[in-house]
């Protein structure tokens, strides 16, 4: 890859521009380059990987051995894009990715705006809201911010803390903290019972998946060295100012607390898709994995001509599948360029649907078995929902009820609900579902935030700073 | 609140946090280093003024908005630290002076 260092070397058009050097950014990336293609990487981070893979390329031996095979298995994607000619511009963070195919981006207080032939969107997965009393304290993070300190900089968690939640990666962490000789004290599970409807239905299919043996292994070994708490309700986040403890009630109704400095937080991940947002893409409710994904078509396009969307930020299908569909991707990216016939992309693209179908069985019984519980899907009265705007869960139905408020966006207006800087990442899922249950329809009636460009915060000097023309002169000066 | 595996063997950068001087590890982000170095509130909350500290550590919370280098609001998980770096945290609304 050439590594470029600022917007300065961008160029003023390409052929594919990948936003997200993730799994499927970078498998994207080297089929495109592969066909042909001058493909632009776009990334916030110093370093490819994404989340999943982050740091790898220069994790020391000893932390590559106890985060785990799924980790290193990250190599392959990293040195199949070392070679090839893609230009990468790490801590890059685009703010535009438009339906007339333009590409907004900033890196060191400078912005560029070019434009591309084909724009995939590769922007991963974001951890669901976990919306408890007092998640604001200092001290409660998320479990994938604990995970992202062990695989970036070696940080453990020290001192006394907790997980909490639901989910894999929750039962991955404690194993990887188990391996790190930092255990936490406890794992406060909100799991419901797997003996529900729904979820055994599912479970033949997922006897087939490759993450079952690994699943279970990891799981037993988690029980055997630390306390697992099961059936956990009420959880609540307690402390004035900083973290002082953490406060649940039992499976069986006893209320307990537990002193703790730190508490990590998980109930899975939804798809980021604040950028295909914005730019257009028609977005759909999944009733199983209760999040909004953009509609696309089986080679990943978007309802916006031009514009593309592969890996978890299409839907949550895990990092190995991220990297299936962000090959398909740049296979199709190719063809629509006309690098490729569709003759040649269907038969380039065989062995990977085969491997694609192979991860995507029984992914349903995990969404399904580690559905969150609606009450933490739900703010109480008290609980803030917008963190950045502080607005609460009372706040919110006493809109809907007193003032109608039918969508997120009139809680805009109302009460600035989702309009601080994270632009409704971290509230978005809470409001849809709590204004569906208000209101007594489903959450795909009541829609998402209508969010614009700029998705990230971009200084006004910056905005001012970009090339114009008279034209767009006389579009702000009065004469 | 965290430490620092025995593994970690990239080079030390020396920078300063609210004027104390302070050595991180190259490659940190700006965030890991104040969680490493005990700061878990890092500014306040522009609405009620109540300390927040960083939360996601993969740039989508905003919740870890330091000053850094002068400039306001920079995403502390997402900068790298650099030698002489100058980190001011704490800050919350911005105030209007006439």
């Amino acid at each position: 890859m050439n590594r470029l260092s600022g917007v300065g070397e961008l160029p003023s058009t390409c052929d594919l521009a990948i936003v997200g050097a993730g799994p499927a950014g970078l498998a994207a990336a080297a089929a495109a380059a592969e066909r042909g293609l001058e493909v632009l990487l776009l990334d916030e981070n110093p370093a490819p990987g994404g989340q999943i893979y982050r740091g790898l390329a220069d994790s020391p031996a000893a932390r590559r051995e106890l985060l785990g095979k799924d980790y290193q298995r990250g190599d392959a994607l990293l040195s199949g894009v070392q070679a090839s000619r893609i230009s990468w511009l790490p801590g890059a963070s685009v703010w535009m990715a438009s339906s007339d195919l333009e590409i907004g981006v900033s890196k060191d207080a400078v912005s560029h705006i070019f434009s591309a032939r084909h724009i995939l969107l590769a922007t991963g997965a974001l951890e669901r809201p976990f919306p408890i009393p007092g998640w604001t304290l200092p001290g409660v993070m998320t479990a994938g911010a604990a995970q992202g300190l062990l695989k970036s900089s070696g940080l453990v968690p020290e001192g006394r803390f907790v997980l909490a939640g639901t989910g894999p990666l929750l039962w991955l962490l404690a194993y990887q903290l188990i391996a790190a000789k930092a255990p936490p004290l406890a794992i406060l599970d909100t799991t419901l019972p797997t003996m529900r409807a729904g979820v055994m239905a599912a479970l033949p299919s997922f006897l087939g998946s490759p993450y079952l043996l690994k699943g279970l292994r990891l799981m037993r070994k988690v029980r055997s060295e630390m306390r697992v708490i099961g059936g956990v309700s009420e959880l609540r986040a307690v402390g004035e100012g900083r973290l002082r403890g953490v406060a649940y009630r039992t499976r069986s109704g006893q209320a307990e607390t537990i002193d703790v400095d730190g508490l990590f937080l998980h109930q899975g991940v939804a798809p980021n898709i604040n950028m295909a947002n914005a730019a257009g893409c028609d977005m759909r409710w999944d009733e199983v994995q209760l999040c909004w994904k953009p509609v696309t078509d089986d080679w990943g396009r978007s309802s916006v001509p031009g514009i593309s969307v592969a890996g978890d930020g299409a839907g949550i299908s895990g990092a190995e599948a991220a990297a299936c569909l962000g090959r398909l991707c740049g296979l199709d990216a190719a063809t629509r360029l006309g690098r490729i016939t569709e003759t040649e992309r269907e038969k380039l693209a065989a062995p990977t649907r085969d491997l694609l179908s192979r991860y995507a069985r029984g992914r349903r019984f995990l969404d399904l078995m580690f559905q969150p519980p609606a009450t933490f899907r739900r703010a109480d009265a008290e609980t803030i929902v917008c963190r950045c705007e502080e607005v609460t869960g009372g706040q919110i139905a006493q809109t809907v009820a007193d003032m109608g408020a039918i969508g997120p966006n009139q809680l805009k207006s109302y009460l600035r609900c989702g309009m601080g800087p994270c632009q409704g990442r971290l509230c978005g899922l809470t409001v849809t579902e709590m204004i569906a249950v208000a209101r007594g329809v489903p959450p795909a009636e009541v829609g998402h935030y209508r969010l614009r460009f700029p998705i990230k915060p971009v200084t006004l000097a910056e905005i001012a700073s970009l090339p114009h023309d008279e034209g767009d002169v006389r579009a702000v000066v009065r004469e | 609140m965290f430490r620092r595996l025995p593994d970690a063997r990239s080079g030390l950068v020396s920078l300063t946090i609210d004027g104390a001087a302070c050595v991180g590890r190259r490659g940190d982000s700006v965030a890991a280093l104040l969680l490493e170095t005990g700061h878990a509130a890092c500014r306040k909350s522009a609405v009620s003024g109540e300390p927040r500290g960083p939360y996601c550590m993969m740039g989508v919370c905003f919740e870890c908005l330091v000053e850094i280098d002068g400039v306001a609001n920079r995403q502390a998980c997402l900068v790298q630290i650099a030698e002489g770096m100058k980190v001011t945290t704490g800050t919350g609304r911005r105030e209007v002076t006439p």
